[in-house]
């Protein structure tokens, strides 16, 4: 790494075009660990991201289709006589599953999925491989600090999955984790703050590098507004993540003081447990929590679904043979969006006591954020206008995103507004909204990602038929599971139930909806199946992938191999001569133009 | 191939990717002590009665610290400005003299805290101590890591003064703004908990 | 600040010095003022306001903020919006509360 080459190969002042790099031969032949597992290459090191996360994904997955057996058949016992073994009588005696481990399966799946499978996929793994090729990098600006990043949120992983076998198992009072309650929670919270501080570490090491690395390391002639729409939804995912995180740090250190050295940040004064005054000092805010915690856990919102947007959009151009409708557009929207999202938090808490004046703050800028994320589904749809559209199954993916981002989005406006959340607050119709932001709406987009890149990551394509299967089974079972939320939350419904709401009057009429949803979510398991061989199977079996197998106009396909030099992704410093979507332009000899490519005479 | 910047500036940015990526850093580091204010705020409005800090706290104690981490503020950036200089000998100097003052900041806070716990005085006493131990207590483990930091510049970390003088004097640089931060941070913890 | 000359870095650390004693000064002023026992809202006027200068003195000087790049001055700025929102609106929610 410290071979010093030769100076301006990074192509500073005016420099010669596509100046060629020395290959020193003599690069030491570096020891497995460090090529593999303590690797500072940046594509290493996204393939490590992708890889944990993806095992995080069907872990957390997991933890849900085991709750959902207790919320359509409540009581009754697992069929599954080993795994109900498996977990033992601590958890599910007589394979009947106890409240408490209910509430922990709630509160990891949460965690899990938000903490350690989506944002290190979109980002750790989408962001790292992908963002340095677009813009012509050889690297992060800083390669140490991204492998340490990666290790931190190894460990916060690591730590997470130790929580479930501390005394009391792992955290249990939802992925919030609201005080009081989870002051007064069993050790697994404990456990719960000490990884989330890791995962934060992590999340902070990376969003520095991102942002330097995207104002620094761009190619020459690769100016802001040429920049591929993917990279400038990195840079603003990684200002969210740089500002947003350090409140939720803080409320992490607060809450450990709480649970550890018994001070009452988050305690009031007198209160009261289990008929039991509790012996502290008391004086604490319990609003102080959730003020911290949805400071971030807002942004976060943003965090999930920008890399997404940024996915679709590439495989949307790509499988257009189209320019992105309105580039500029949805940039300028982009930064509005990831700036007003600081500033919306505490639309979820106007339960909390709140009064007009606040209120009427945070619901109209809340309504101001949904003007930015409809301009960028808008122009995504009408890139398609028009367009001879490639059905592959990235591309599936990618145009699925869009009616159930759609869904999401728009059912998330009631929530915004004081009146209606007073009646959906709490209930499943919010699950319903979230789940469609976040799964059918990013987790599309990602697997759209995963098809995509697939090619430049491994040099093999996914197998078509197969992806198709996939897909078509998720976009199904997706809706199956939640749709159904919406009536059964409108219908009054409450989240965070053991029972799936059997003990209430007005649930009756719906309560047949969740064996409807739970069958939904074991099928949308089986439909993960042909995912997972074509995973791994087309890393071997798969077809020969060339170096740009979709034609594409970004550096990531036209300036690199298929996979990219393992030292420094370039033969050549790439130079950027046009924007990042040059589809079928009138004249040219081909339907595409790459970033790289001079004019054509 | 190499990573570029990480010694010059990048003509457009006039940055070096070092500099960004502190002063980047050094905004997460913002809103996480901007989290803590905000919480200080928020419990005092709370509160039905708050203490007046100078009654509950050695003020004179706090008041010693604060000429000790300015100074040691400014043996910092004149280690920065030695190298600027090219007198390697008065940086050692300096930087020396930085990691003392350190040293001494954090003794005295040593002696703070035993006589507050000799006095059955903890965190979990009142909320007014639990915000002060927690603010001071992370602002503490921030000079920590700042002495780490600057004790490996001083130390081994200086043989890059001879290979690479202009990246070594960035990183000083770069050490440097992160310990005004710390600085800074202790400017405004001083008055908000032992003066008012 | 690469490429600035010798004999330029030497003024500065006449400016140092400058700026150090003024810390000094205003660190004796603030604590006078807190033995005044001035009405509380006068007291924590004042000493923000001197804790503001000290703040300002330290970045501008010895972070070289007086003279820094366009992008710095843009992230912090982005930041000090950001602090504002977090000071500011939990603590407007809390005086705002239906059950005062």
């Amino acid at each position: 790494m410290s071979e010093r080459t030769k100076k301006g190969s990074g192509g500073e002042g005016t420099g010669a075009e596509s100046a060629p790099v020395h290959h020193d031969d003599h690069h030491h032949e570096a020891s497995f660990w460090r090529t593999y597992v303590f690797s500072t290459d940046h594509k290493v090191i996204g393939i490590q991201y992708g890889v944990t996360a993806l095992l995080f994904l069907l872990f957390g997955f997991t933890l849900m289709m085991l709750m959902r057996w207790q919320l359509a058949y409540p009581g009754q016992a697992f069929p599954l006589q080993w795994l109900a073994d498996l977990l033992g009588p601590d958890r599910m005696p007589d394979g009947i599953m106890l409240p408490e481990f209910y509430n922990q399966l709630g509160a990891m799946h949460g965690t899990i999925m938000v903490f350690l499978g989506v944002v290190p996929l979109a980002v750790g793994a989408f962001g790292n491989y992908v963002m340095p090729l677009q813009i012509g990098a050889p690297d992060m600006a800083f390669p140490k600090l991204n492998m340490a990043s990666y290790w931190v949120y190894f460990a916060g992983g690591v730590t997470m999955l130790v929580s479930f076998f501390v005394p009391g198992g792992a955290a249990n009072s939802g992925w919030t984790s609201y005080a009081p309650l989870s002051v007064i929670a069993t050790t697994g919270q404990t456990v719960w703050l000490l990884g989330m501080v890791l995962l934060i570490t992590s999340s902070l090491l990376g969003s520095v590098n991102f942002i330097v690395t995207i104002i620094q390391l761009r190619a020459e002639g690769l100016t802001f507004m040429r920049l591929p729409f993917f990279v400038w939804a990195q840079f603003v995912t990684s200002f969210l993540l740089l500002l947003a995180f350090p409140p939720l740090e803080a409320a992490g250190v607060l809450q450990l003081m709480d649970r550890l050295a018994g001070t009452s940040f988050f305690l009031p004064s007198g209160l009261v447990v289990s008929g039991v005054p509790l012996d502290v000092a008391g004086g604490g805010s319990p609003l102080l929590w959730q003020h911290l915690f949805w400071f971030l856990a807002h942004p976060e919102v943003y965090v999930l679904i920008l890399p997404a947007m940024g996915i679709v959009a590439e495989v949307i151009a790509n499988n257009t043979r189209k320019p992105l409708w309105g580039y500029k557009s949805i940039v300028y929207a982009t930064v509005f969006l990831g700036f007003m999202s600081f500033i919306v938090w505490a639309h979820h808490m106007f339960l909390t006591g709140m009064g007009t004046t606040i209120s009427t703050f945070f619901q109209t800028t809340t309504m101001i954020i949904s003007v930015p994320s409809i301009v960028i589904l808008t122009a995504l749809l009408l890139s398609l206008w028009g367009g001879s559209i490639r059905f592959n199954t990235p591309m599936l993916f990618a145009l699925s995103f869009l009616p159930m981002f759609g869904i999401g989005g728009l059912t998330g406006l009631p929530l915004g507004l004081a009146p209606p959340d007073i009646h959906l607050h709490d209930t499943y119709y919010v699950i319903g909204h979230f789940h469609y932001v976040v799964a059918p709406g990013t987790l599309m987009a990602l697997f759209a990602g995963v098809y995509y890149w697939y090619p430049k990551v491994t040099g093999r394509t996914m197998n078509e038929s197969l992806g198709k299967i996939h897909f078509w089974g998720s976009f199904i079972f997706l809706n199956g599971v939640f749709m159904p939320m919406f009536i059964q939350g409108l219908a009054g419904v409450s989240r965070r139930l053991y029972d799936g709401g059997q003990i209430y009057a007005h649930a009756q009429e719906v309560l047949y909806l969740n064996e409807v949803m739970s069958v939904s979510s074991w099928l949308l398991g089986l439909a993960q199946i042909p995912f997972i061989i074509n995973f791994f199977m087309s890393v071997r079996k798969g077809k020969k992938a060339e170096a740009n197998h979709w034609q594409a106009t970004t550096l990531d396909w036209s300036a690199t191999t298929s996979p990219p030099l393992a030292h420094g992704n370039f033969e050549t410093v790439p130079h950027v001569h046009r924007g990042p979507y040059e589809y079928s332009v009138p004249g040219a000899k081909r339907d595409f133009l790459p970033q790289d490519q001079r004019a054509e005479a | 191939m190499e990573i570029p910047y990480t010694a010059t500036a990048r003509p457009d940015t006039g940055l070096y990717n070092g500099k960004l990526g502190i002063w980047l850093f050094l905004a997460s580091e913002v809103m996480l002590f901007g989290a803590l204010f905000s919480s200080y705020i928020l419990l005092r409005v709370g509160a039905p009665v708050w203490p007046h800090g100078s009654e509950l706290l050695n003020v004179p104690l706090a008041t010693i610290n604060t000429v000790v981490l300015i100074s040691s503020s400014v043996t910092m950036v004149m280690s920065w400005a030695s190298l600027m200089m090219k007198d390697f000998s008065k940086y050692r100097m300096y930087m020396g003299f930085t990691i003392l003052l350190s040293f001494v900041f954090l003794v005295i806070k040593y002696f703070e805290y035993t006589s507050k716990f000799s006095h059955d005085i903890f965190p979990s006493t009142s909320t007014f101590y639990a915000i002060y131990f927690t603010m001071t207590g992370l602002h503490g483990l921030h000079v920590i890591g700042g002495i780490v930091v600057n004790a490996y510049l001083w130390g081994p970390g200086n043989k890059m003064w001879k290979s690479d003088p202009q990246r070594f004097t960035n990183r000083v640089e770069i050490a440097g703004l992160y310990w005004h931060f710390v600085d800074l941070v202790w400017i405004f913890l001083f008055p908000v908990l032992y003066l008012l | 600040m690469e490429g600035t000359s010798v004999e330029a870095v030497r003024k500065t650390v006449r400016t140092y010095i400058i700026v150090f004693v003024s810390l000094m000064v205003l660190t004796l002023i603030t604590v006078a003022v807190s033995v005044l026992h001035l009405s509380i809202g006068m007291a924590i006027a004042v000493a923000l306001f001197i804790a503001l200068i000290k703040g300002t003195l330290v970045a501008g000087y010895f972070m070289h903020l007086m003279s820094e790049k366009k992008l710095i001055y843009s992230t912090l700025i982005l930041t000090v919006i950001f602090f504002m929102a977090l000071m500011f609106l939990p603590i407007s929610h809390a005086l705002d509360n239906l059950t005062r």
